[in-house]
């Protein structure tokens, strides 16, 4: 009986110490609004690039073609902490851009490039006659990709793309080495405050998955939803 | 209407074209027949550019098509194209495939390609199926859908890759049967065929096609009642 008031006192201890006391609970409300911004941003921005990527490794132009593999291996072959620093130090050393902007390009020039091969294998997975009848009916290729292929390509790629969005989001766990106080620093802050040694990791690690079920529930949504016009 | 000069293809060192040369007139209904392999659906492909010929040159109504590659989508847009495995768009309703090229390319109001979409699914024998998702439909239906989104865009001349070679059998004749009446209407037409009973019946001249050549062409009595090549006599001896 002791054992466990004992326990649940502490526990409460810990709950008041790392969550209420001086406001800490805004480390981790704030540091999940900057995380779930950088996520966003980063997705949207590495959309893009990969979709840019993905058509130019489509096309038969070997100067685009040779550009965008280069991205690819390149961004591939390196870990994203070194991405984000390089990013951030080196290439907007003197801008005044603020650190989340650059935080969010930096992953989104990092997923773009994976985003690129789960577009240009879903577009590729599209018949080739599709193409085909699209041009024979005189759409041009940029017409014909637009309202034939991609629609369809897009089932083919968005289970990737939701896989994509979510090791994005833990990715961003990263923000903290330029200073950004997302909601792995957050919990860092509060340890240095209170010592406590696990309590706050415990507490972003719970946030860090509710999201990520969410974010699956969301995404099985949207596929059923998608599977409906077959 | 289309003129083919000294026409070449080929996939890195196979031949498939080796040296084509005629001519389609206006309203005229031209069946392809030949073994598999003989060339007959990359020569059509070659006549609205889907195939790059290597060498030669297409013209339709006196305009080059290789030499207008700039302006290629333009001149795509007398020429409808009926494939072998229908290619309807999936995420499109009937109507939708229909009617996009027109709307988009044309400039079409909605209503007005719409009505021209239904008039075009009565044409080829299909009703209440303007809502229907392509895989909701039969394979001749499919096809025939196919060729509502052709005409769609009043093409000039009608290309038809083997329209029923994907169909099961009983399907074949309300397929047959809708292309017999767009034949009827005087469209000009070049279907490359394996139902001889079709291209009998409803062409105006058949070409025999072995090996990348047009080996023989003639009316579709002398074609198929006094064959004069010798590989024309082989090849219809073995499918008639």
């Amino acid at each position: 009986m002791t054992v466990i008031m004992e326990w649940i006192a502490k526990l409460s201890d810990e709950i008041f110490f790392n969550l209420i006391r001086e406001d800490r609970y805004l480390y981790f409300v704030k540091g999940l609004g900057i995380s779930l911004q950088l996520t966003f941003y980063a997705a949207l921005i590495g959309g893009c690039i990969g979709l840019m990527l993905a058509l130019a490794r489509l096309t038969n132009n070997r100067l685009l073609n040779f550009i965008a593999t280069k991205y690819i291996d390149i961004i591939r072959g390196t870990p994203v902490v070194v991405q984000l620093l390089i990013i951030y130090f080196a290439i907007f050393a003197t801008t005044s851009l603020p650190k989340v902007t650059v935080a969010s390009i930096a992953f989104g020039i990092n997923s773009g490039a994976y985003v690129a091969e789960l577009i240009r294998a879903g577009i590729q997975a599209v018949d080739k006659g599709q193409m085909e009848a699209a041009r024979s009916l005189g759409l041009s290729y940029a017409q014909a990709m637009f309202y034939i292929v991609i629609p369809q390509a897009i089932k083919n790629i968005l289970p990737g793309m939701g896989n994509e969005v979510i090791s994005l989001w833990k990715e961003t766990a990263i923000a903290g080495f330029i200073g950004l106080e997302d909601l792995m620093r957050g919990a860092d802050i509060v340890r240095a405050r209170t010592f406590s040694n696990y309590t706050p990791y415990l507490v972003i690690a719970l946030i860090y998955y509710y999201i990520t079920i969410s974010m699956t529930a969301l995404l099985g949504k949207l596929e059923r939803r998608m599977r409906k016009s077959d | 209407m289309i003129k083919v000069v000294d026409l070449y293809k080929s996939f890195g060192s196979l031949e498939v074209l080796r040296g084509i040369n005629n001519e389609i007139h206006k309203g005229e209904v031209v069946c392809i027949i030949g073994p598999s392999g003989s060339g007959k659906s990359t020569f059509l492909r070659c006549l609205n550019l889907l195939e790059e010929p290597t060498r030669g040159e297409v013209f339709i109504d006196g305009v080059s098509l290789t030499e207008h590659r700039d302006n290629i989508n333009k001149l795509r847009q007398k020429t409808g194209m009926v494939f072998q495995q229908f290619n309807l768009f999936p995420h499109m309703t009937v109507m939708e495939n229909i009617t996009l090229a027109p709307i988009k390319l044309k400039g079409m109001k909605k209503e007005e390609a719409r009505e021209k979409a239904v008039s075009l699914l009565r044409k080829v024998g299909l009703y209440d199926k303007d809502n229907e998702y392509p895989n909701k439909l039969s394979g001749g239906q499919k096809q025939r859908v196919a060729i509502a989104r052709a005409l769609a865009m009043d093409p000039e001349i009608m290309l038809f890759d083997e329209p029923t070679s994907a169909l099961d059998p009983e399907m074949v004749g309300e397929v047959l049967s809708a292309m017999k009446q767009l034949a009827l209407e005087g469209i000009t037409m070049v279907v490359v065929t394996h139902e001889m009973g079709f291209a009998r019946e409803v062409g105006d001249r058949i070409l025999f096609m072995d090996e990348g050549m047009i080996v023989e062409e003639n009316t579709p009595e002398e074609l198929f009642g006094n064959p004069k090549n010798e590989r024309t006599q082989s090849f219809l001896s073995k499918v008639l």
